[in-house]
This record gives structure tokens, sequence and C-alpha cells, in this order.
């Protein structure tokens, strides 16, 4: 039964909506299912909540009776959720950008990075690595054969050592060997825990001495399989190390990541990319319009 | 988001209008149930679990009859909790019956922990007099196999591997050889995490199944998973055939609602959670912890049955509270409640128990606090008792000594004394405050 119901959702997401919005009578059981649509992608009770409140205001001020009308307005109402043009740091031009990669564990920063020096290599960039993750067992080694597949120097200390230390040697290195993009790979924390979470601000301040304004960007890398706990980690990693966009991974599952909703209706943070697979191509610049679109398709 | 505080606290309301009639009668039991929906909803279950999970309950409520000693509110949450604890299902246990080596297989999407939890069920099982050998099928990932190797030395448990350019199928099949060969009674294999919609690596895992036929094939799942949960559940169990379920990343603050999801469409138990980086963070699971975690009441119940398995001494604790109250609180009274504190197991974890426990945690490091109350009682031992009863004595001489025979400093000494008087405040301020509301109501 619930397996049917499952497939049901999976089939016909929008059409489902589709066919709520195109009923004559939009009663309480059709803005009960479009709510339940929205939680199934994960936007949260709370937002999806929000959606279909500011949904139904809009069809009772406007009058909207079409269902293409209908349509459209529940995807402006979502799209209005996101934060707008958040510029990037990346626009200005400077010797050297630094940018942190952060996030809880397996999340894929590290595959994420590789796939980011991929991208800003063949946008002209030249793009160093730091291996800052010196806790989990061959992280090193892991960012290493990325970096060799990348095509981008890393630079790395010992297992066990200092975070902060790796970065700093990392600047010094881009700075003396021409690199104008340092992407600085983290080890995963929960963002309950206070000591890593020391850790990750003192990685911070040691960029930030280094570097003019350093780190131009904190990246946080949230698993787009992830629920409600999304919010919770983007509200401590932005508290703790100002976090300024977002990239949602693992979006090449049937997950639709509506998460991100919260996260920027909430926090304001924009998200930057979308990772779509394992391998370097994998990974797309976030464009709100096809997101949106996605949620719903199948 | 005060609106999600804990489901508790949001009863509150209803339970007061509640409290005077006899029978639960249907509007009662849908205004209550609409709580728990949108707490199990915000815990990420899944909506359609949710779904049969409120029907189930609303059968089991109307009508119920409220029992004596509660009021119908907690009566209601009462079939909540016993409803989500027959949903989480009994504590699952690894099947090792029969002739060894036991094949586990561990499987699930990437970056779920299959690695870190190949590496804690091997400790888990040695400690259990097991010989482990783990084997390195994770062909795909940069460095997994490394990874692996290195936890594997650092256990000092083999690790039987064949590099990244061989079948993962035929590896698994000569690891399990090798390990007839050495001896090993129990092996587990570290998969590629693989999203359940490939149908490619789906088919390598069934090839693997097919060619090891393990005991057990645990899903290994991130805590954190929203709606998704169903999905990946159901893929694994039709394609490969689970046994059991691991939930890992559980010492975050997720609410874990995934498991309520997990379980519900596959069936099979949950045997163990993942409670931390560190290798022996793996515990048995507790379907009546995870319960009282998924409503958002906390884990207030298992501090109490600890605190009961301490055994304090009533007349000790009226003591001692009295004390606070009348700041007589002594430093000989401080250390014998480290002591018992102590005997709840490390602060780090006794504090995560305590529902809303989570702001404090934010501001101080639970670990950092545990090392400190180890200097802490050291420097307190070095003292005589008349000192522990009146610091006022403590002389620049008197600190020195204790400095030295607790290995500590001068520095740190004072330090204490300053956050011994401190602490006193504090507990002076705190003995006139009353527990909180939602507290006081579930455990009258
Ligand atoms: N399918 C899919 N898998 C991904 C994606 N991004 C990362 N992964 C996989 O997720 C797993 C974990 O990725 P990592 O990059 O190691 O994650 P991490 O955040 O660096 O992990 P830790 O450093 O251990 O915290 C790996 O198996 C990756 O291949 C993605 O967009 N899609
Ligand atoms: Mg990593």
């Amino acid at each position: 039964m619930l397996r049917d119901s499952l497939q049901r959702t999976r089939q016909a997401f929008f059409g489902r909506i589709a066919t709520l919005l195109g009923a004559t009578e939009l009663d309480d059981q059709t803005w009960d299912e479009i709510e339940a649509l929205l939680i199934q992608a994960d936007l949260g009770i709370e937002t999806a909540l929000a959606v279909t409140e500011a949904l139904r205001e809009r069809v009772r001020a406007e009058g909207l009776t079409t269902y293409e009308q209908l349509r459209e307005a529940l995807k402006e109402t979502l799209l209005s959720m996101l934060p707008e043009d958040v510029p990037s740091a990346l626009a200005e031009p400077r010797l050297l950008t630094v940018i942190l990669v952060v996030g809880v564990n397996g999340s894929g920063k590290t595959t994420t990075i590789a796939k980011l020096a991929h991208r800003f290599t063949r946008e002209g960039w030249r793009v160093m690595l730091a291996a800052a993750d010196t806790f989990r067992a061959a992280a090193i080694e892991q960012l290493q054969v990325w970096g060799e597949r990348a095509g981008v120097p890393v630079i790395a200390g010992q297992i066990g050592g200092d975070a902060g230390a790796v970065t700093y040697d990392a600047i010094r290195a881009a700075r003396a060997r021409d690199y104008n993009l340092l992407l600085v790979d983290t080890a995963g924390r929960l963002h309950t825990k206070y000591n890593l979470m020391e850790e990750l601000k003192k990685i911070r301040r040691v960029a930030a001495r280094s570097v003019h304004e350093a780190p131009h960007e904190v990246w946080l890398v949230v698993d787009g399989t992830t629920g409600q706990n999304a919010l919770a980690q983007a509200r401590h990693f932005k508290e703790a190390v100002g976090v300024t966009g977002v990239i949602v991974t693992k979006l090449d599952s049937t997950a639709r990541g509506g998460m991100v909703f919260a996260i920027g209706h909430e926090l304001g943070l924009p998200v930057r990319y979308l990772g779509v697979g394992e391998s370097l191509e994998d990974l797309q610049p976030f464009d709100p319009q096809a997101f949106v679109d996605g949620l719903f398709d199948e | 988001m005060p609106m999600f505080e804990g489901l508790s606290s949001r009863l509150d309301g209803i339970f007061k209008e509640l409290r005077k009639r006899g029978k639960l009668n249907e509007s009662d039991v849908d205004a209550a149930l609409r709580e728990i929906r949108l707490a199990l909803l915000e815990a990420d279950v899944h909506y359609s679990v949710v779904k049969s999970f409120v029907a189930r309950v609303r059968e089991r409520a109307i009508g119920a009859e409220v029992a004596r000693s509660l009021t119908p509110g907690q009566q209601v949450v009462k079939i909540v909790y016993e409803e989500l604890i027959n949903t989480l299902g009994e504590p699952g246990r690894l099947d090792l019956s029969g002739d060894p080596p036991h094949v586990i297989m561990l499987v699930g999407l990437q970056g779920s922990g299959k690695t870190t939890t190949a590496a804690k069920l091997a400790l888990h099982l040695r400690r259990q007099n097991h010989r482990p050998l783990m084997i390195a099928a994770d062909t795909y990932r940069p460095a997994a196999i490394e990874q692996l190797q290195a936890l594997g030395r650092q256990l000092d448990i083999p690790v039987y591997s064949e590099g990244a350019d061989v079948a993962p199928p035929l590896i698994a099949g000569r690891g399990v050889r090798a390990a007839g060969q050495e001896n090993a009674s129990v092996v587990i294999i570290d998969t590629a995490g693989r999203l359940q919609i490939d149908d490619e690596m789906m088919a390598e895992l069934a090839a693997i199944r097919d060619r090891v036929h393990p005991q057990e094939t645990l899903l290994v799942a991130d805590s954190m998973t929203g709606q998704e949960a169903v999905n990946i559940a159901q893929g694994f169990s039709d394609q490969v055939g689970i046994t059991g379920l691991i939930l890992t990343k559980v010492d975050g603050d997720a609410r874990g609602g995934a498991a309520i999801s997990m379980r519900e469409v596959t069936g099979v138990p949950i045997k163990f959670l993942g409670t931390g980086e560190k290798i022996d963070g793996l515990e048995v699971f507790h379907p009546d912890r995870l319960a009282r975690r998924i409503l958002g009441m906390g884990d207030v119940l298992t501090l109490i049955e600890r605190a009961e398995a301490i055994e304090m001494d009533e007349a000790e604790a009226l003591a001692l509270e009295e004390k606070f109250r009348t700041a007589s609180f002594t430093l000989e009274d401080y250390r014998k409640m480290l002591q018992q504190v102590k005997r709840m197991g490390p602060l780090s974890q006794v504090l995560e128990l305590v529902p809303g426990a989570g702001e404090i945690m934010k501001q101080i490091s639970p670990e950092d606090i545990d090392r400190q109350l180890k200097r802490v009682e050291a420097i307190i031992n070095s003292m005589t008792l008349a000192e522990r009863e009146r610091p006022r004595i403590l002389n620049a001489s008197r600190r020195k000594r204790i400095a030295a025979g607790s290995g500590t400093s001068v520095q740190e000494v004072n330090q204490l004394l300053k956050q011994f008087r401190y602490t006193q405040r504090m507990m002076e301020k705190l003995s006139r405050q009353k527990p909180p509301a939602n507290l006081r109501g579930l455990f009258r």
C-alpha cells in the first residue's frame, strides 16, 4: 500500500499538482495535497506551509483560476523563496582568491572540490588545492588522486597535523607559484561538535590573516538527500565561519533537494552549484528556474 | 524555530484542555494527532509513513480509557510513544549462527558512512571475541581502499584488498576464501557507495551477494536523510535484499525520522547506531531512545535510568541540594558530585541526553569538559579535607603544593577556585528556579 502510494508520487509529481490545480474547486483537501507534495520534496513543513499560504493568498487576491496561472504562481512563489543575485566574490579581480569548502561528514566536499577545480581551470583560473582534512583516514590521498585527475597541484601536510598550518602553507605556495585560486578541503564535521567547529574557525582566521579579506567565499556542501537537518547545518556553519553559498550534491538521485528553499528563505544563502554525479564534469551552476521546474518533473 | 520546539511543549496546550475527561474522544485525539503529525514530518518521517502511523494511533486512541495516573494528553503521548517503539521494532542482533566465517556486507549511498562503520563493526565484533577480517571492495572512490587499510592498521585488524583494478565481486569472493584460510571468524565487506537507481551498480551488489552469500546485508544510512529515505531503503531492499539497518551520524542533532521510514518500508530491524567519528562510536540500537528523540522529547528517560543506576542515596542528594541552596557547598561536595556524574558516563554523552542542553553544548566543548573534569578532580584530590571544606585557607604555598601534587600549575588551581566560587553562585541561582514546565508535566 505504502509502496503504491510512493510509486504514484514518484511518477506523477507535477502531473498531480497540475490536476489538483486544474480542479474546479480548490478545497482544503487540494491544498493539503499540494502541501504534501512539497513536503515530499523535502521543503520541510514550515516552508511548505509558507508556500501554500502565499499561493492561497495569491489565488484569492488575483482570482487565479486556470491551471497555467496557478502553476506559474506556484513556481513564482517557490522562486521568491530563493535569494536573488547575491554577488559572488569570484567576480572581483584579486591576486589570490581563497575558497573554504565545509560541511558535515560525507556530504561530498572532496569530490566537489575536484569538480570545482576542473571547472575553474577551464575558465582560466590557476587553481591549487589545500588538503586541510588532516583527520579522516586517507582523506589526503583522496584529494591527491583528484588533484591529479583535474591536473591541479595539491598542498598537503601529515595526517593528524594542524589544518590551519596546511592552509597557511598552501596560501604561501599559491603565492610563490603564482596561483590565483585556492580551494581548501576541510574535514567533515557535524555542526554540533564544538571543538571541530572551533578548528574550522581557526582555519578561517589563518586565511584571513594571510590574505586580504580571505576566505573570499565559504561554501557549504550539503548532501541532497538530507532532510530538515540541512537547515541546522547551514545555520551553524554560517554562524561559525560565515558561509556565503551552498552546493547541493547527489542530485543525480531521486531526491529533490527542497531544503534549499528553507536555507534560502531563512538564511538568505544562495545555492551556487549542484552535484549530479561522481565524475569531474558532474557539476552544474545553479539555475533557480530549472531547479524549481525539476522539483515536479519526472 | 519556536514552532518546532519539541512535541511535549507543543502538546502542553492541548493537554490542558484534555485534562478533565475520562475517555479519549474523537476530537480530543484528532487535536493531539495534528501536532503529532507535524512533529513527525518535521523529524523527516516520510509523508506516507506519517499518514499510516497516525491512522494506527488514532485507531488505538479513540475510546481508550485514560489511566488513572495519567492525563488524557499523557495517555495520547503514551500511545504514540508505544506505537513508535512498535514501529521501530526490537533491537536487531547480528545473525552469526552456523559455521564461520560469517559474511557481513555493508551497502548504502555515497557518503553514508560505510567504511567507518566497517571498522567500528570489526572492533565491536573483536570485543566479543570474534576474529574479524575486512574486505576492501570499494574500487571506485579514490583512496577508499587506503582508508579501510589505514583503519585496519589502526585497529590491528586484517584487510583484504586487491587494489582498485579488479572487479568487486571477484575481490569479495577471494577475500572470503582468504578469510577461511586466515582463520577469521567474521568477514566485513566494505562496498562502494551507490544510488539505488543506478542499475549497473546495483547489479554489481547483487553479483557480490551471489558470490559470497552474506549472512547479513546491512544498509548503512545517514540519520540526516530526508524524504528520500523510503526510496533508498526500498531500492536496496528490492534489488539486493537487506537483513538490517545501521543508522549513522546519530551524534548530530538530526531527529532521525528516516529510521521509521526505512523500517516501515523494509521491515528489517535496526541493528546499530553510529555515534561518532571515533572508532568505538557504535551503539546497539534502543528503540525507546530513538522514539523519544524522534518525538523531540530528548532522552530524558535514559538520563533518569542512568541516574537511577547510580543509586545516589536520597539523603545524600537532599543534603547536597540543601548545600546548593545555602551556598555552603564545599569542594569536598564538589568532588563527590563529580564522581557521581562521572559514573553516568562521559559528560559529553550525558549532556547530549538532556533536552535543551543543545544550547549549552554550542557554547562549551563537552570533550573539553571531560578533560577539564579530570584535572579538577586531580587538583581537589591533592587537597586536604580541611582545605576542601574551607578553600579560604588556601594560601600561596598550599596552592603551590597542590599544583605540584596534582601535576597542574598554580594558575590552574587558581582558575579552579575561581570557577568553584562561580559554580557556587550558579547553583544558588539554579536552585531557585523551577524545572521546565514540559518536563514537570511529563514525569508527574
Ligand atoms: N552520486 C553522487 N555521489 C557523489 C556526489 N558528490 C559526491 N559523491 C560521492 O559521495 C561520497 C562522499 O564524497 P566525498 O567527496 O568523499 O565527501 P566528503 O564530504 O569529502 O567526505 P568526508 O571528507 O569524509 O567528510 C563519495 O563516494 C563521492 O563519490 C554527487 O553529486 N552525486
Ligand atoms: Mg573529504
